[in-house]
């Protein structure tokens, strides 16, 4: 069951249109990817699904019901462009965000002090966010977001800033956050964390979805048929014998002696006829079908996207 | 706690924390003290060195006057720091060697064709401008003296003159409620409307650019994206608004206990215990200070603490009551302009078009409220003082006054019903303004706003 949906969701800026008929559904207890290039749209999305802007036309839904003001209590935001109170202590300022997401004083406290001691940053308490560095403040920022323990998170570009030591801190943090039952929706250009984190994405280019699903269905989507071959062999025999069928696009050695080599399956080969004529020359080691990268999928589909878009 | 509670107190104490908030209140009362104090110790200094003047005579051929026949002796009474020589056998020509050489302030030359003729000149021979005071203090006491000559000369007796000398003293009645009741303490009065007119323009214009320039804070640094998911817009900006009016009441309240203190205790050091001066004393054009010591009515300070005493506590009820009124809704009107404003622009550079309707109204109230001063009761006065954009700085000069209740009521329920509209208006532009970047806001842009649902 999706735990939040935005279902057609308009959105001009004068005669701009910014949004056109998006949907997007989000699985409880999943992570989100919400992807595009620079301009798609992405974060007027973000702001919609927070009431920040209203939708010219379109629905949101939390858990089946439409999403009320009151419902915001249950949802965490990092915004891209962070900001905090520069003159206010990190920890007046922590208490008080906290405390304006509705938790009780002592509730704040003993919470914000588990955070704290978790990624080591008691000294700050007393210090001004103007003090500390950009990574610094994200960090207070990102505890200040996840402190109330929302059902829903949503984080614009959040690893953007961060050094890898922290960012990878911060995605086992998401993940343990996704085990514990919350679901969160982020929006990156990043496809390295999209890989690591995302059980579905929305690709957003030029106003419009053009990509929703599971990871995995989306890789199917986009495979080409790519198979990844190791195996034992001392000369190149193998490869000249497939080359008269096959388009070998990689082949390697490596120190072990073994050969890796990659071959482009025609439409309608599948593995199997390959791995056949491959066992009758050399002992195979492993063979695998190759799924395309994210960044691949996102490459192929905007460009796809501009050509269609370009034709009409 | 409720937010608009919490957002109330983060305003409250971030202000009231900072450095400047504690230099300004610590310095604000040195000021104004400093207002009270130093033109009194300023006329102390002057004074400090005793002024003499000699007066010389010369009879009706400019010959010297011996000692038996000076006409004019003792004529000017000496004041603290202000003393007369009177000088026998001075020639013309000596006067001059007078003023260059000797230690007199001036010289002041009498010819006995004065006592003939109804109009002469009368040289005063200084080496520096000698000050108003000296000017009227000897005109004053002459024209009185040759005045009852002139009447001696129709033989009448110098006690037949004084009997006769009138004394005036204008007492003004008003029509209050059916009844004709003596005005008292007029320029008291003026004085109170005046300075709390001017303090409530000071608190619009200084916590509403506070108000504003939070409001921009906010928006700039991007934390209002991540507070409107917690809180209404309008509970921001409302919280906002309260929690500076408390800074700027606190502020007030220090100033005034403080210069209260600071005053008392300059006036017991610089003038020795015992010697608070009245009110008349600080008056800077009060009209005593012109008065020669002979006009002076010895009774008047009394007469000002009687009738100080004489006011009926409800009249001070009245006027604080009134001040807090205005002043509190007067600002909560501006405040939430000025956070409409605030919310509009992305940095304090671009308000400077949507400041005018906001400093128009406050320098006409400032203007009309200097006008009712002196004529409280004006066609111009009344209606600035009904119109919700003036009413806070023009009602108040009126107030001591005790205008008409039914003025007072109109002026309150228009501020008050002026405060929600523009509140909801503000409300409109802010939730809309707080969270828009990089757009160039024009008029027709914010009125467009208003239209815009949820």
């Amino acid at each position: 069951m999706s735990l939040f949906e935005a279902l057609n969701i308009d959105k001009s800026y004068a005669a701009h249109k910014v949004l056109d008929n998006v949907s997007i559904h989000v699985p409880e207890a999943s992570i989100y990817g919400l992807l595009g290039p620079n301009g798609a749209g992405k974060t007027t999305l973000i702001r919609i699904i927070n009431r920040i802007t209203a939708p010219d036309k379109g629905e949101l839904l939390l858990e089946g019901k439409k999403l009320t003001y009151e419902d915001l209590i249950q949802v965490g935001y990092l915004p891209e462009e962070r900001g905090l109170y520069k003159k206010m202590k990190v920890g007046e300022q922590s208490l008080y965000l906290a405390r304006l997401k509705g938790l009780s004083k002592n509730d704040a406290l003993k919470k914000l002090k588990f955070w704290f001691e978790k990624f080591d940053m008691i000294d700050w308490w007393n210090k001004k966010i103007e003090e500390l560095s950009k990574g610094m403040a994200q960090k207070v920022q990102f505890i200040i977001t996840v402190l109330h323990n929302p059902k829903l998170l949503i984080f614009d570009e959040p690893f953007s800033g961060f050094d890898p030591v922290n960012a990878s801190m911060l995605k086992k943090e998401v993940l343990d956050m996704k085990k514990n039952g919350t679901t969160i929706i982020f929006s990156t250009h990043d496809m390295a964390s999209v890989e690591e984190l995302c059980d579905h994405i929305s690709l957003i280019d030029r106003s419009k979805t053009i990509l929703e699903g599971k990871v995995s269905d989306i890789k199917q989507q986009y495979k080409t048929n790519l198979f990844e071959l190791t195996y034992l062999e001392d000369d190149n025999s193998l490869v000249q014998k497939l080359n008269g069928d096959y388009t070998i696009t990689h082949t390697e050695k490596l120190p072990g002696g073994e050969n890796v080599i990659r071959i482009q399956l025609p439409e309608k080969r599948t593995g199997n006829n390959l791995l056949k004529q491959a066992m009758a020359h050399v002992e195979i080691l492993s063979f695998r079908e190759v799924l395309p990268s994210m960044n691949e999928v996102f490459i192929k589909a905007v460009s796809k996207n501009s050509n269609t878009s370009r034709h009409e | 706690m409720n937010k608009i509670l919490l957002i109330i107190r983060r305003e409250y104490l971030t202000r009231v924390r900072k450095r400047a908030f504690i230099i300004m209140t610590i310095l604000g009362p040195v000021i104004f003290a400093s207002f009270l104090v130093v033109p009194y110790l300023l006329v102390n200094l002057e004074d400090s060195d005793i002024k003499t003047i000699a007066v010389v005579e010369l009879d009706e051929q400019n010959a010297p006057v011996s000692n038996e026949n000076l006409v004019f002796e003792n004529l000017f009474a000496s004041k603290d720091k202000l003393k007369f020589e009177y000088l026998s056998d001075i020639d013309a020509i000596t006067v001059e060697t007078l003023i260059q050489y000797s230690g007199y302030y001036g010289v002041l030359v009498l010819n006995h064709r004065l006592l003939n003729q109804q109009n002469s000149d009368i040289q005063f021979y200084s080496k520096k401008q000698p000050s108003i005071g000296i000017e009227t203090h000897i005109s004053q006491a002459l024209e009185n003296f040759l005045f009852e000559k002139n009447l001696e000369k129709m033989n009448l007796s110098p006690d037949v003159i004084k009997s006769y000398k009138p004394h005036i003293k204008l007492k003004i009645s008003r029509l209050e409620k059916g009844e004709f009741k003596e005005q008292k303490l007029m320029d008291l009065k003026r004085g109170i409307g005046y300075a709390a007119g001017f303090l409530i323009y000071f608190f619009i214009f200084f916590f509403g650019a506070q108000v504003m320039r939070g409001v921009i804070e906010e928006k700039t640094n991007r934390i209002v994206e991540v507070i409107v998911t917690s809180v209404r817009p309008f509970q921001l900006m409302m919280g906002k608004i309260a929690g500076i009016a408390l800074v700027g009441l606190t502020q007030f309240l220090a100033w005034i206990l403080l210069t209260m203190g600071i005053y008392q205790f300059a006036m017991t050091q610089f003038m020795g215990p015992g010697k608070i001066p009245q009110t008349q004393q600080i008056q800077p054009m009060g009209s005593s200070a012109f008065n020669s010591p002979m006009m002076q009515e010895p009774a008047e300070a009394p007469a000002i603490i009687s009738a100080l005493n004489s006011v009926k506590p409800s009249f001070y009820f009245y006027l604080l009551g009134t001040f807090l009124f205005y002043f509190i809704f007067g600002y909560l009107l501006y405040g939430s302009m000025f956070a409409a404003i605030g919310s509009a622009v992305d940095s304090e550079t671009d308000t400077q078009q949507f400041m005018l309707p906001v400093t128009i109204p406050l320098i006409i109230s400032i203007i009309v409220m200097i006008n009712a001063i002196t004529n409280p009761e004006g066609q111009l006065v009344f209606w600035f003082s009904i119109i919700p954009f003036t009413s806070p700085v023009v009602m108040m000069a009126r107030i001591p006054f005790s205008p008409p209740v039914g003025d007072l009521i109109l002026s309150m329920v228009l501020l008050v019903g002026t405060f929600l509209a523009m509140t909801w208006v503000a409300g409109k532009v802010y939730r809309t303004g707080i969270l828009m970047y990089g757009k160039k806001v024009n008029y027709k842009e914010i009125f467009k706003w208003l239209t815009y649902k949820d």
